[in-house]
């Protein structure tokens, strides 16, 4: 029982050297670029790029609900999957009686999902 | 020790760096590295699944979601409210209460006895599963019931209804 689950802060420490490393690549390669490249900095240069076409107004504009939909949409099934950790780990000892349970969460969730298709929600006409 | 000083400096240091950056764009950025902070804090502390909770949910969703509605604002310079007096002198008074209380929930504070777990283990993912598919399996469901209400609500105010059904 307690030689099972005996982790420590310390079982961490690998999680955060690859972190380490991995936004270490990232400022170094950022860095790297603007010391070692030439700098020629004209206007047309410094505009942002849109594919040849010429830039108008800036990026400030009010983007459309549809994107705030399918982002909060993904919050709420994000929050079910955080649920199904407890339990996929623990999957064993709870037995048929966890599996029944959980069905019913997902059922419950699922009919919102249900709800989301029919009402085209996340539909972009 | 010395660890949790380092990490709670760092905590500090970016929730102020939050509000003290004008563009709202860094400012959620800051709070982005303010919740990897929360992260480290409660890895040291051994609880586990807050802290993949916190790093996945707060950190990756919600913090997408702020920056969301973010973009949703028009942050125009011209659309900007004007900063009147009056609500900079409300925010001044506001600004002192809290002052005031801090200050005197520091005069009221005195350093207790360090708590020490019985169950070094209690925060543990295995551990969290099993108290909540036992004890706690009524809130658990009642849990969904409260992710399909904001589902519906979502639904619900930001979905045009078509004029012909």
């Amino acid at each position: 029982m307690e030689a099972a689950t005996n982790s420590t802060p310390v079982d961490y420490l690998p999680i955060l050297l690859q972190m380490l490393v991995a936004v270490g690549f990232g400022v170094t390669t950022i860095i790297g670029t603007h010391l070692i490249g030439p700098k020629l900095r004209t206007e047309n240069k410094l505009s942002s790029f849109e594919s040849g076409i010429e830039v108008i107004g800036n990026a400030r504009q009010p983007v459309s609900i549809k994107y705030f939909m399918v982002a909060i949409l993904f919050v709420i099934f994000d929050v079910e999957v955080i649920f199904m950790y407890p339990w996929a780990v623990n999957f064993r000892s709870l037995g048929m009686e966890g599996l029944i349970e959980m069905f019913i969460f997902m059922g419950l969730l699922l009919l919102g999902f249900i709800y989301v298709i029919k009402k085209r929600a996340l539909e972009w006409d | 020790m010395s660890l949790f000083y380092f990490v709670a400096f760092l905590s500090i240091f970016f929730s102020l760096m939050v509000i003290i950056t004008k563009n709202p764009v860094h400012s959620v950025l800051y709070l982005v590295i303010t919740f990897f902070t929360f992260t480290v804090h409660y890895v040291l502390l051994n609880a586990q699944f807050l802290a993949v909770v916190n790093f996945i949910v707060y950190m990756g969703a919600i913090m997408v979601l702020f920056l969301f509605v973010l973009m949703l604002l028009n942050l125009n310079k011209e659309t900007e409210p004007m900063k009147s007096v009056l609500i900079k002198v409300i925010g001044a008074v506001a600004g002192m209460c809290l002052l005031v209380t801090v200050a005197g929930s520091i005069r009221a504070m005195e350093v207790s006895d360090p708590l020490i777990l019985k169950n070094p283990d209690i925060g543990l993912v295995s551990s969290l599963g099993k108290v909540l598919f036992n004890e706690f399996l009524l809130p658990f469901e009642i849990s969904s019931l409260l992710l399909l209400t904001a589902m519906v609500g979502a639904v619900l105010l930001a979905k045009k209804e078509q004029k012909s059904i």
